[in-house]
Parts: structure tokens; C-alpha cells; sequence
């Protein structure tokens, strides 16, 4: 178990010391705030939508820690690269616990950033309703970090380099954000765009966290925890299983 | 006297390529073992079968008794490695790098709080230990990979060319460590070099792998009498040809390797 702990404790050291990282992840959702957020508002409250900020916030927070926690499931191929993977892989340590370990610093790292992201919203005037309601908020956060983190991992096992980077991240982890419900409401949806968001785990990561702060959802909360804790297993499952076949 | 490394006609394709190619030999527990090659003869293949980073393509291999195809988690327990290519975090300090390792293998931390200073000493690094590892020449990772390398006492010890890049200052203070851990510790020692008198100096027996294939294998007086020559450089050369080689292999993987030397 203490070889969990100290592959979670690198990863954190690692993100505190690339402050420049922490800074340029933080552009992304404050131009999604500014330009979207602010942007699409006024149409937003026109339709009836209520405001549109208090809308997308958890939406935003959600991208923050998907993306931040697939880049650190990615970061595998560095370590591949630099050789720090061989090291790993030598040592007398179960798959599974390697695994774990760097998911849990993958998603402790998500949700730093992610909680930085939340701290901005609250600037732009995001309200949530009840501030009791952080705790479950951060739940759903910490599922969602889980599962984009294995699955990261679990695609970066068996990648060599990072030209295939640019395919995952455009083909795979912004279509599962922008059909997420994050940005728009899952109602009224074609119904090629409903199914495709109802199999979209990142859908119930999204709906949990505005049940959480809003008391808005579209899910039953417990369907959507439920959901995400299934596919975690399932990532993780397939990550172990990706992991063992990997060869240096 | 038991085997504590044993390989049987252990082979190792890349496509068309065959890197290792029936492959035989066998280490005795407490031997220390050179196993020598030019470039691209199939001694790294071999090392990464033994490690359990790559699987064999056909052929059977135990070590310290397992397979390690089948019983990854044991073998692992049986060695540690000095890896050829590098194998650091550039982003953490010298001191966090031995100690992930340290506590990856479960040293208690009485145990490395004690070992790890002491090895940085040994190998001169103990004013750069809070040093990032990004900011040291290749000699100094080197050094810092071979303390990490012997922080666990395993029962095998691979060095695969662990003194490229060293001068003769600290392949010396490093291969006496080697040799006290080996006779007191009784650790088996299975390494790689391109330097003669290292084997010379250190090896109780020697096997020359060329082209995948096992050439000769036995004490360094076999080999030399066999060749017919004096010097085991000498012997090296003749049973090898003169030719250079290029490092041939799985073209991916070389590539990486390459690039990972420059990055050094």
C-alpha cells in the first residue's frame, strides 16, 4: 500500500513545482466563463433558461478536471519516454496498485485544479444554493476525476509517444465534454444527440454536480453516482488488464 | 551450488528480426556473471526478458526459481536492475528519486534514511542531493542511478553497462562496493560492459553473445584459451570480427533509445 502512496505523492509533487502548468490550465475555463458564459446569457435567460453562469459553472468545473486528469493519465508516455516507467515496472508492485496510485495523483491533481476553477466561478458570480451541499458536490468532482484519470492511464498504457495526443484528446475527450450536458441543457435533445449523451458516463458526472450546487438534475443523483462508480470499475479493470500487457 | 538464473533456448523475435536466438546459459547463485557482446548482440533483449519487461518469444527462463512469464510478482522480488538507458525523474530532486525507489521496494524508513546518504556518498553525490535531477550531466545520473540500483538488496543485481559515461575515479570506488556487496551479501551480479578489464577484474565467468547466438561461455582462462590470445580484448575481437555495429532491434524501440541517450 505504501507504493500507492508515494506514486500519489509524486504526482503532487511534480504538479506543485510546474506552476506554469497550474496558471495555463486555468485559460481554458476562464475563456469559456467570459467568452461563452457572458456571451451566450443574455439568448440563455431569453429562452427561458434562467442564468446561463449559474448554468454552466459545474460544466466548466467538469471540463477543468476531465481534461487536467485525462493530460495526467497521459503523462504515462513521458514516463515511457524518459524511461521512469521501466523503473516502475521492475519493481515488486502489483499492476493494480500502480494503477491506483497514479490515479489517485492523477485525480488529486484534477481536483486542485478543478476546486481553483470553482473558486473563479464563484468571482463570476456563480452561486451555489446551499453551501452545505460542497461536500456531495466534490464527491461527484472526485468520481469524475477517478474515471477520467483510469481511463487517461488506461488509453496511455499502450501508446508510445505523444503524436497520438492531439487523436485522443480531439476525437475522444472533447466530444465526451461538449456532449456532456455541460455547456447546454440535456432536454428536448435529436435523438441521435440524446442517446448519444445518455451513454456519456461524463453526462451523470456533469448532472451530479449541478444536482449538488443547484438542486437541478436531469439524472437521479443516485443513478449518476452509481453510474460513474461502474465505469470507474470498469476503466479500472481495463487499465490493469492494459497495464500487464505492456512491454519496455 | 544452485542456478539462480537459468535460460533454455530463450528466443526473442521483432518482426523479422531475431534479437536473442536460442538462447542457453545458466548464472550460479553468488557468481558475478559478465555477459558480453557487441551492440546490438541481444544482451539488453536478454537483461529485459530476465526483468520481466519483455516476454519471450519462445524458450523457457527462471530466476531465483520463477518464471518470469508466469510469476512477474516473484521474480521482481529476486532482482534489482541498473537500467542501460536512463531511467530518472528530471523533475524530482536526487534524494526524492532513491527515495520513490526506496519505498516502492518497502525499505522501512529507518532502513533508507540510513542507506540512502550512505549510498550517495558512495557515489559522490551527497552536496547534490536536494539537487533536481534535470540540472545533473550524464555522469551524475548515472552515479545517481546505480546508488539507486543497489538500495534494496536483491539477490540479483543486473548492471547493464552500468560505467558508461564514468570516469575511473568512480568505476573503481563503485565496482569495490560491487565486488563487497557480492562477497559478503553473497549477491549474484549479472552485468554488461564494454570494458575489458572490468570483466577482467571482476567476473568469475563470462559468456560472449553475438547475433543473438551465445558464442562461448566460461571462466575468462577458457575463453582466453580458446581464442588463443592473452588478453580478453583480444579474444573479444576475434570471436566477434572487427566490423562495427550498428544497434539493431526493434526500430521503434531504438529510436526511443537513441533519442534517450541524447537526451542525457
Amino acid at each position: 500500500m505504501t507504493a500507492i502512496y508515494i506514486l500519489w505523492r509524486r504526482q503532487l509533487t511534480r504538479f506543485v513545482r510546474t506552476r506554469s502548468r497550474i496558471i495555463g490550465a486555468l485559460g481554458q475555463p476562464i475563456i469559456f466563463l467570459v467568452a461563452i458564459g457572458f456571451g451566450l446569457n443574455p439568448i440563455f435567460q431569453k429562452a427561458g433558461g434562467g442564468n446561463y453562469i449559474q448554468f454552466l459553472a459545474p460544466g466548466i468545473i467538469v471540463m477543468t478536471v476531465l481534461f487536467t486528469s485525462i493530460f495526467t493519465g497521459l503523462e504515462i508516455i513521458w514516463d515511457k519516454q524518459f524511461g521512469f516507467l521501466k523503473e516502475t515496472f521492475v519493481a515488486p508492485v502489483p499492476r493494480w496498485q500502480i494503477l491506483l496510485g497514479k490515479v489517485l495523483g492523477g485525480a488529486t491533481v484534477a481536483m486542485i485544479q478543478g476546486f481553483l476553477v470553482f473558486a473563479i466561478t464563484l468571482v463570476a458570480g456563480f452561486r451555489p444554493m446551499h453551501w452545505s451541499s460542497l461536500p456531495l458536490a466534490f464527491l461527484f468532482l472526485f468520481l469524475v476525476a477517478m474515471v477520467s484519470s483510469t481511463f487517461g492511464a488506461a488509453v496511455a498504457a499502450r501508446l508510445d509517444d505523444m503524436q497520438a495526443f492531439p487523436l485522443i484528446f480531439n476525437f475522444l475527450v472533447q466530444p465526451l465534454f461538449y456532449l456532456s450536458g455541460a455547456i447546454f441543457p440535456l432536454k428536448n435533445l435529436p435523438m441521435l444527440m440524446d442517446f448519444i449523451t445518455k451513454i456519456n458516463p461524463f453526462s451523470y458526472g456533469v448532472d451530479g454536480l449541478r444536482y449538488a450546487f443547484s438542486g437541478v438534475n436531469v439524472f437521479s443523483p443516485w443513478t449518476s453516482a452509481a453510474v460513474l462508480v461502474g465505469v470507474f470499475i470498469i476503466l479500472m479493470a481495463f487499465g490493469v488488464y492494459q497495464f500487464s500487457k505492456v512491454q519496455l | 551450488m544452485t542456478n539462480i538464473i537459468e535460460t533454455k533456448n530463450l528466443t526473442r523475435k521483432f518482426g523479422d528480426f531475431t534479437a536473442v536466438d536460442n538462447v542457453t546459459f545458466d548464472v550460479q547463485t553468488g557468481e558475478v556473471f559478465a555477459f558480453l557482446g557487441p551492440n546490438g548482440a541481444g544482451k539488453t533483449t536478454t537483461i529485459k526478458m530476465l526483468t520481466t519487461l519483455l516476454r519471450p518469444t519462445s524458450g523457457e527462463l527462471w530466476i531465483n526459481g520463477h518464471d518470469p512469464v508466469h510469476e512477474q510478482h516473484q521474480a521482481r522480488q529476486s532482482f534489482g536492475i541498473v537500467f542501460q538507458d536512463p531511467s530518472l525523474d528530471n523533475e524530482l530532486t536526487a534524494y526524492e528519486n532513491m527515495q520513490f525507489h526506496a519505498i516502492l521496494y518497502g525499505l522501512h524508513a529507518h532502513e533508507y534514511k540510513e542507506r540512502i546518504p550512505m549510498l550517495l556518498e558512495l557515489v559522490g553525490l551527497t552536496d547534490k542531493k536536494n539537487n533536481y535531477v534535470k540540472t545533473f550531466s550524464g555522469g551524475m545520473k548515472r552515479r545517481l542511478e546505480i546508488a539507486r540500483g543497489l538500495l534494496h538488496k536483491p539477490k540479483v543485481l543486473f548492471l547493464d553497462e552500468p560505467t558508461i559515461g564514468l570516469d575511473p575515479q568512480t568505476r573503481n570506488h563503485i565496482w569495490n562496493y560491487i565486488k563487497e556487496l557480492n562477497q559478503k551479501e553473497n549477491v549474484t551480479i549479472f552485468f554488461t560492459t564494454h570494458h575489458m578489464e572490468e570483466v577482467e577484474r571482476m567476473a568469475t565467468r563470462v559468456a560472449i553473445i553475438d547475433h543473438g547466438k551465445i558464442l562461448t561461455m566460461g571462466t575468462i582462462e577458457d575463453i582466453l584459451t580458446q581464442a588463443g590470445t592473452d588478453r580478453l580484448e583480444d579474444a573479444f575481437i576475434k570471436l566477434t570480427g572487427s566490423a562495427i555495429r550498428d544497434e539493431a532491434g526493434n526500430a521503434a524501440l531504438n529510436r526511443m533509445r537513441v533519442s534517450n541517450k541524447m537526451m542525457r
